[in-house]
C-alpha cells in the first residue's frame, strides 16, 4: 500500500464549474454595465462601485476571521454582492453609502445566517432596502444627468418643453428633474395632474403629451442605450443584456426566471401600463422593460441561486410572482419602481414554492 | 432524426479516443490470480478446493450458496496457494482463492454443442448458472436470476446494453465490433430463455461503427433492432435505457424492469451467455479497458478473471508519471482502489488511472442552492435537499426527497459547483435507512 493515491467515492471526475468560477463570471457579466455607467457619468460610478465591492470583501473577511472559519473572499461572492449593492445607488450618492450598504448587506444579509448559500434573501437587495429606509431622499432624488444632459431620456423634449414652462411650470419641473418611471408614476396621479393648470381638459392633454413623448421610439432608444438618469448599474439595457447573454451562454443562470419575470411584466404593462386616458400600445411594455432596474433585477438578482426556487416549476412561479409584484408596485404602489421589493418578497416565498413544486421521482407509482 | 434518450443527465468528456480504435489483445496468462468469492450481488461463493489442490482452467473452485449467488471457476491452471482475504476491486478486503500458475494453461475440455439453439429454456439457464455468469457492466447481478423473472411478469422485450456511457471505457465497444455475431446469438438465447418476442440493442451515438455492425447483423432478423441513443450520461443506466428504448418507466421504490416486461443485459454478459450455453464455458475471462492519461500504452485487453491490476499496467508498458488515482470501472461510478494489488473481477470493465491533477481532492463547501444537481438528476429527485436533511440527521425527509430512488450515477456530484460529495452522502443515507428499517422490524 505504498502508492500515494487518492481513494474517494465516485464520481472521480468533475466538470469545470466551481464557486469562484460562477461568481467571477457574474462579475465579468456586469462589467459592460459598469463601462456604460462610466461612459455616461464619469469615473465616480466606478469609484462608488469599487468602494461597495471592496467594503463587502473586507467585511466578509473580517467576519469570517471572527467566526474562525476559513477566509474565502477570493471566491468572488462578497465582491459581487458589494458591486450589486453599489449598482443600486445614485451616482450622486455620498461615498459612505456604498460602504454602509455593503457592510450591512454582508453582515445582516449574509454572514449572520452562516454565509454563502444560507441567506434567505438577496443580500444586495436587503442592503438597498436598508439604505432606502434610512436615507430615502438620497436614494430616490437628486438624479444626475448623463453627459448628454439627459435625466428623463426624452429626446424630443423641446416640442413640449417651451410651452410647458409658461403654461404649466409644475409639469415642466417634473419632466426635467425626474426619471422616466418617476414621471410615469406621477402622471398616473390625477389629483397632481389637475394642479398643472386651471383647465382639467388641458391638464389631461398635457399629461398625455408628456406620456407620449416618454414612450415614443426615440425615448425608448435612449433608455435602451442608457442615456437616462438612474442608478449606476441599471443605466444601459444594452450593456446589461450583453452580460445576461454571457451568463445564459455559460449556463450560469437559467432562462426560466428572467423570461417569466420579463414576460409577465410585458403582458401586464401592455394592458395596465399607461396613464389614465393614454390607451394601450406596444411601446408600453417596452418602456416598462427598459426603464428602472428591471433588466438588472431580472437577470442578475432574481437569478441568485441561494434565494430562488430549486425546481423548474418553482422558478416559473417565482418569475411570474416577481413580475406581478413589480407591476403592482409600479402601477398602484407608492414607489415608482418595484423591482427590488418584488424580488425580496418572492425570496421569502421561495421555501414555500419549493415545497409545493416538488417533482415526482422517475417511475413514481401512484399509491 | 432526433435520437432517443432520457430526461436529465450530463455530458462528461468521453475520453474514449485512447482505446476506441484498438483491437482487443489477449493478455499473457498471469502467473497468479486471485479469485474473489464475492464478485456478484448476493451471497458469496463457498470454496470447494483446499490449499495445495491442483486445478485446471474452467474447474469449479467455489460453489453458489443460495438462490442469489454464483459459483467461481479457476481461470488459470496450477495450484491453490492461499485462501484468505485479499483486496477486492471495489476497494475493500474480502475472501478469495489465490491460484499460482503451473505455466501450462491446461483447460478442461469444452464440447461445442452445435444444436445449442434448440435446448430447452431450463437447460440453457442451468448452463448459465453453472458458468457463474453475473452482469458484466458493473452491478454484477447473477444472470440466471435475472433470466428467471416471476411467472406473473411476462417479458416481451430483451434490451442489450451496448451504451457504455462511462467515459474512458471501450471494452463493450470493441466487443461489439469484434464479436457482434456471437452477441446476437447471446441475445437470441436470452430471448428464448425469457420468452421475449423482441430484442433491442441500445448503443450510444458516439459509436457509429458499432451501430453499423450491429444493424447489419440485425437486418436479417425482424425481431431484432438496434436503438441508436443520444450521447448523454447515464444513458446506460438500466431504467434510463429502458425508457429511451421503449418509453416504459420502471416503477420506483424497488421496482424491477420485469414489472414493465423488460430485461436488460450488458453486451458482454450476452457474449458470456452465448459461450456458456454453446460451449459450457464458465466465465473465466473478460474484456477490460486499461486507460487514463498516465498509462503509457492504453489497451483493450482480454484477461483472466483474478489477474492482478499491476500485471495489466505492466502489459500496457507501465505508467509515464506518478498516478493520482486508480479507478476500477469508469470514472463516474467506478471504485477508487488503494493499490494495484487488487485483481480483475467479473464486473471490472475498466482500469482508469488518473494523474495527480485530475485526482485533486477539492474541499466541499456549503450548498449554493444552484439546483444544478436537480436539473441533471435522471431520477428527478432532489439530491441537494437529501444532503441537507442528511446533515441534520433527518432520514425521513431525506427519503421523501428521493433518497431510495437514487441510482448513484453521480451526475449531481459531477456538476456541483460546491463540490459536495452528493453520492457519498446519499449512499450513507441509504445504508442508515436500511439499518433503521431492519431495527424497526426486529423491534
Amino acid at each position: 500500500m505504498k502508492d500515494k493515491v487518492l481513494v474517494s467515492p465516485a464520481p472521480h471526475i468533475h466538470d469545470a464549474t466551481n464557486i469562484p468560477n460562477v461568481m467571477w463570471n457574474v462579475v465579468l457579466a456586469l462589467v459592460p454595465a459598469l463601462i456604460a455607467s462610466v461612459y455616461y457619468w464619469g469615473f465616480r460610478a466606478l469609484f462608488l462601485s469599487l468602494l461597495g465591492a471592496i467594503t463587502a470583501v473586507c467585511t466578509e473577511a473580517l467576519i469570517q476571521y471572527l467566526r474562525k472559519v476559513p477566509i474565502r473572499v477570493s471566491d468572488g461572492s462578497a465582491f459581487l454582492t458589494g458591486l450589486l449593492l453599489a449598482f443600486n445607488l445614485n451616482v450622486n450618492a455620498p461615498w459612505w453609502m456604498p460602504v454602509v450598504g455593503a457592510a450591512f448587506a454582508i453582515t445582516i444579509g449574509k454572514q449572520v445566517f452562516g454565509g454563502l448559500g444560507n441567506n434567505p434573501v438577496n443580500p444586495a437587495l436587503l442592503g438597498r432596502a436598508f439604505l432606502l429606509a434610512s436615507w430615502p431622499t438620497l436614494m430616490t432624488g437628486g438624479w444626475e444627468a448623463t453627459r448628454f444632459g439627459s435625466v428623463n431620456g426624452i429626446s424630443n423634449l423641446s416640442l413640449i418643453s417651451d410651452q410647458l414652462q409658461t403654461i404649466a411650470p409644475k409639469a415642466h419641473a417634473l419632466v426635467t428633474s425626474a426619471t422616466p418611471l418617476n414621471i410615469a408614476h406621477t402622471l398616473r396621479d390625477t389629483s397632481f395632474v389637475n394642479t398643472f393648470t386651471q383647465s382639467p381638459a388641458l391638464n389631461t392633454d398635457i399629461a398625455n403629451k408628456i406620456f407620449i413623448s416618454l414612450t415614443d421610439g426615440s425615448t425608448l432608444q435612449n433608455l435602451f442605450w442608457g442615456n437616462v438618469a438612474g442608478c449606476i448599474g441599471e443605466v444601459s439595457v444594452f450593456a446589461l443584456l450583453l452580460g445576461a447573454a454571457w451568463l445564459l451562454w455559460k449556463n450560469i443562470i437559467e432562462w426560466r426566471i428572467p423570461l417569466f419575470y420579463l414576460g409577465t411584466v410585458a403582458v401586464l404593462t401592455f394592458i395596465f401600463g399607461g396613464i389614465p386616458g393614454s390607451g394601450t400600445s406596444f411601446s408600453l411594455p417596452i418602456f416598462h422593460l427598459f426603464s428602472g432596474g428591471l433588466i438588472l433585477g431580472a437577470f442578475f438578482m432574481a437569478t441568485d441561486y441561494t434565494t430562488t426556487p430549486l425546481t423548474k416549476k418553482g422558478r416559473i412561479i417565482f418569475g411570474i410572482g416577481c413580475g406581478v409584484l413589480t407591476v403592482v408596485i409600479r402601477m398602484v404602489g407608492g414607489y415608482p419602481e418595484g423591482v427590488s421589493y418584488s424580488i425580496l418578497l418572492m425570496n421569502v416565498f421561495t421555501p414555500l414554492i419549493d415545497m409545493v413544486t416538488m417533482p415526482k421521482a422517475f417511475g413514481k407509482v401512484k399509491k | 432524426m432526433r435520437l432517443k434518450t432520457f430526461v436529465g443527465g450530463v455530458h462528461p468528456p468521453d475520453n474514449k479516443h485512447r482505446t476506441a480504435a484498438l483491437p482487443i489483445e489477449d493478455m499473457a496468462v498471469p502467473t497468479q490470480v486471485v479469485i474473489h468469492m464475492s464478485q456478484h450481488i448476493g451471497a458469496p461463493s463457498k470454496p470447494v478446493v483446499a490449499v495445495g489442490d491442483e486445478v485446471k482452467v474452467g474447474q469449479l473452485i467455489a460453489e453458489a450458496t443460495g438462490f442469489v449467488s454464483n459459483p467461481q471457476h479457476a481461470s488459470i491452471s496450477g495450484k491453490v496457494t492461499k485462501i484468505d482475504r485479499f483486496l477486492h476491486p471495489t476497494g475493500s478486503m474480502s475472501q478469495a482463492i489465490q491460484i499460482t500458475s503451473d505455466g501450462k494453461d491446461e483447460w478442461l475440455e469444452f464440447a461445442d454443442d452445435a444444436d445449442y439453439m434448440n435446448l430447452s429454456a431450463e437447460q440453457m439457464k442451468e448452463r448459465v448458472k453453472a458458468a457463474g455468469i453475473c452482469g458484466m457492466g458493473g452491478a454484477g447481478f447473477p444472470s440466471f436470476v435475472k433470466l428467471s423473472p416471476p411467472a406473473d411478469k411476462p417479458i416481451d422485450t430483451v434490451i442489450l446494453n451496448g451504451v457504455e456511457c462511462e467515459p474512458y471505457l471501450t471494452s463493450d465497444h470493441r466487443l461489439m465490433l469484434e464479436k457482434g455475431e456471437d452477441i446476437i446469438q447471446g441475445l437470441k438465447l436470452i430471448m428464448k430463455m425469457v420468452g421475449a418476442q423482441r430484442g433491442m440493442i441500445g448503443i450510444e451515438a458516439n459509436k457509429p461503427d458499432a451501430i453499423d455492425v450491429m444493424t447489419k447483423l440485425c437486418a436479417k432478423e425482424s425481431a431484432l433492432s438496434v436503438v441508436p441513443l443520444q450521447l448523454r450520461y447515464p444513458q446506460g443506466a438500466e431504467k434510463q435505457l429502458i425508457y429511451a428504448a421503449t418509453k416504459r418507466k420502471v416503477p420506483n421504490a424497488g421496482g424491477l424492469p420485469a414489472a414493465v416486461g423488460v430485461i436488460v443485459q450488458n453486451v458482454g454478459t450476452a457474449y458470456a451467455i452465448y459461450e456458456a450455453i454453446r460451449y459450457q464455458k464458465p466465465l473465466i475471462e473478460r474484456i477490460i479497458t486499461v486507460t487514463g492519461s498516465v498509462v503509457k500504452q492504453p489497451k483493450n485487453l482480454r484477461v483472466r478473471i483474478g489477474t492482478p491490476f499491476q500485471e495489466l499496467v505492466d502489459a500496457c508498458d507501465g505508467l509515464n508519471q506518478e498516478p493520482g488515482k486508480y479507478i476500477c470501472g469508469g470514472p463516474m461510478m467506478g471504485f477508487a482502489i488503494p493499490s494495484l494489488e487488487a485483481s480483475v473481477g467479473k464486473g471490472s470493465s475498466g482500469l482508469v488511472i488518473l494523474d495527480k491533477k485530475e485526482a485533486a481532492d477539492i474541499e466541499e463547501r456549503d450548498c449554493l442552492r444552484c439546483a444544478r444537481c436537480i436539473d441533471v438528476c435522471p431520477m428527478n429527485i432532489m439530491p441537494s435537499l437529501i444532503v441537507s436533511y442528511m446533515k441534520v440527521g433527518d432520514l425521513d425527509n431525506a427519503v421523501k426527497m428521493g433518497l431510495n430512488d437514487c441510482i448513484k450515477c453521480g451526475s449531481c456530484a459531477y456538476v456541483c459547483p460546491a463540490h459536495i460529495r452528493l453520492v457519498q452522502w446519499i449512499d450513507t443515507g441509504k445504508l442508515a435507512w436500511a439499518e433503521a428499517q431492519r431495527k424497526n422490524k426486529d423491534a
